[in-house]
């Protein structure tokens, strides 16, 4: 090297070319042994990024007609540019104004109720003692999160049924004239909050079950010395001991506020409640699929996404935080 | 669990309290199933009065034989299990291979790789964009598409991914010396070892699949095509809709509700038949496993 560099100076560059040239080749030659040797790992993540490629990365290019004046016949690349367009139309319209309003109120409504429910189941099966009974309760309650949103939907309208119904039936008993359940906008939320309860609480107690059953026996063994009883020993070891797992999952559920199981909503709802009952993601299927107006309901789906992005960007951040002490 | 005889009297008091509150939730989670069994065993005039309550009212196989009557029935209970299974089949080759090949350390760009995946959890183009795509690859009505655009989600990847990953590399240097290559060690070392999580993600595909009716519902005109559940939709509709059926519901043994019923209490066995394998697996550190991502 030092010989180099005493060295006139067109040589230098010319070995400087060299040096460069031979340092791609040598890489490409460690690229070429790497594929022979290693190609069948390449072979097998292939199918996995295609899909990927193909089935979510393509649509976020189509996401481009939420600026457009998007037609059928002039495709997504011909269609012309318009801009933010759509996104005034949808904030000067009540319907769209009001599904944002609607989707955050279910998800606060969730949160308040929908969220201490398996928590407090958890409490409960961690206080019953006879093995069996636990077994047999945690087997039911667990069976709804696996029924289809279609069955669950079709539980709920026959039960609620004004003449068949089981609930205006009870309601008959006391002499009180049957109520039209499904068609009341102020049912919904009540009705579609409670079917998630019944559904959900049960099998969301999993996580929590496992977070009780981390705790360390010896904290209960000393609070039986001291004479503790249950009760207590539930508020002052046991939810103490189970609040990192609180908070992480009450993080994730806050992330996660503009997702709301529209499916469900789909299959409960009528024009009759969408006062209450349309969220974005159902006003996007009507204005969409249903309406043919993709640019709008496009333009409408980026909105949800863009704000679910940074919920979930920003709880995974303090969760990140949290996690240090968590139970994970 | 300790010992009832250190409970002092007011924790008794407090464990029964409990118990009593935990038996009322279960009966009311196990309540509209034996509602809805009830319904489907009910006469027509019963179940439209309101009278059934616990026990099927003037029992009746009517609302069956209306139900098993249809070839539609029949068909979409075969294209459920189509998708299911085909579904199922589709996703395992492809996440499985695909996890395993975003845990090796050698691959290049990993990080980029597995970013790209993960993305996905957290960025989704939406509805709209996603179903022009579907028509712009020719997938709509389509069996195959219904298969293979449902057939990963990142979170089944991560979750195989990181049981992979903590499947210590001593297992699979035996196997290398022997000469093995990189699709046998999945299959004969890292495959036998990752059972349960397998398992897990099988479940998970299976129960997706089994219950899936939005997107079946959107992609899927041809009504031969249509899975159960999009039937059952289709079918509550109907007969919700149809002026004639609901004119003649006094005379006719069934009704829409204990139609409605059968259909639900025939789409549900094949989750109960399955249900205790599912039990097997809900191994709390195998549903835990994919959180921390």
């Amino acid at each position: 090297m030092s010989d180099e560099h005493t060295a006139s100076i067109p040589k230098t560059e010319k070995s400087n070319v060299e040096v460069r040239h031979d340092r791609r080749n040598e890489r490409l030659t460690w690229l070429i042994d790497h594929f022979k040797r290693e190609w069948q790992i390449y072979v097998m993540l292939a199918p996995a990024i295609i899909w990927f490629l193909l089935f979510l990365y393509k649509p976020m290019y189509g996401l481009q007609i939420a600026f457009k004046d998007y037609s059928i016949f002039r495709g997504i690349d011909g269609s012309p540019w318009v801009g933010w367009e759509h996104f005034g139309t949808l904030f000067g319209s009540d319907q769209f104004v009001r599904a944002v309003w609607n989707t955050i109120k279910i998800s606060a409504l969730n949160l308040l109720f929908g969220f201490p429910a398996p928590i407090i189941l958890a409490l409960m099966f961690n206080e019953i003692l006879n093995a069996t009974f636990k077994k047999t309760a945690q087997t039911i309650v667990y069976l709804p999160h696996f029924i289809s949103s279609v069955i669950i939907a079709g539980i709920v309208i026959t039960a609620f049924s004004p003449s068949a119904g089981i609930v205006n039936t009870i309601i008959g008993w006391f002499g009180f004239e049957p109520i039209y359940f499904l068609t009341k906008p102020e049912w919904f939320r009540p009705i579609f909050i409670g079917t998630g309860i019944w559904q959900e609480a049960g099998f969301g107690s999993i996580v929590f079950l496992a977070a009780i059953a981390g705790v360390n026996p010896s904290l209960y063994e000393s609070a039986v010395v001291d004479g503790a009883n249950r009760w207590q020993m539930m508020w002052k070891i046991t939810i103490p001991s189970i609040m990192p797992t609180i908070l992480i999952m009450l993080i994730i559920r806050i992330g996660n506020i503009m997702e709301v199981s529209f499916e469900l909503i789909i299959l409960l709802y009528q024009p009759a409640t969408y006062a209450t009952a349309d969220v974005v993601n159902t006003f996007i299927y009507r204005q969409g699929i249903q309406g043919g107006q993709y640019d709008i309901a496009a333009a409408a789906g980026l909105f949800n996404a863009v704000v679910a992005f940074v919920l979930v960007m920003t709880a995974n951040s303090i969760s990140k935080r949290f996690s240090r002490t968590s139970l994970w | 669990m300790q010992n009832m005889n250190l409970y002092s009297r007011g924790d008794k008091f407090f464990v029964k309290i409990n118990m009593v509150l935990v038996a009322l939730f279960t009966i009311s989670t196990l309540y509209p199933f034996i509602y809805i069994a009830a319904m489907s065993f009910s006469s027509g005039f019963a179940a439209t009065s309101g009278k059934v309550v616990l026990t099927p009212i003037q029992s009746t196989l009517a609302a069956y034989n209306v139900v098993l009557a249809e070839p539609e029935f029949w068909r979409s209970y075969l294209n459920t299990f189509i998708y299911t299974i085909g579904g199922t089949i589709m996703s395992l080759l492809i996440v499985i291979p695909g996890a395993y090949a975003l845990s090796r350390p050698q691959l290049l760009g990993r990080r980029f790789w597995n970013l790209l995946v993960a993305f996905t959890m957290w960025f989704n183009a939406g509805m709209i964009p996603f179903w022009l795509n579907m028509r712009d690859l020719g997938l709509l009505d389509s069996y195959f598409g219904i298969i293979i655009a449902f057939a990963v989600n990142a979170f089944n990847i991560i979750l195989l991914r990181n049981f992979f990953e903590s499947i210590p590399s001593s297992f699979e240097e035996a196997a290398r010396m022997d000469g093995a290559n990189e699709f046998q060690i999945l299959w004969k070392v890292y495959m036998p070892l990752s059972k349960a999580a397998i398992a897990t993600i099988t479940l998970f595909c299976v129960v997706a699949r089994w219950n899936g009716f939005f997107w079946a519902m959107i992609l899927l005109s041809d009504e031969s095509k249509i899975p159960l559940q999009v039937y059952l939709r289709h079918t509550i509709q109907r007969l919700s809709d149809d002026e004639e059926f609901t004119t003649t519901l006094i005379t006719a043994p069934y009704s829409v509700e204990t139609v409605t019923a059968a259909i639900i209490i025939c789409s549900i066995i094949p989750v109960l038949l399955f249900y205790p394998f599912i039990q097997k697996y809900f191994n709390k550190g195998i549903l835990l496993g994919g959180v921390k991502e």
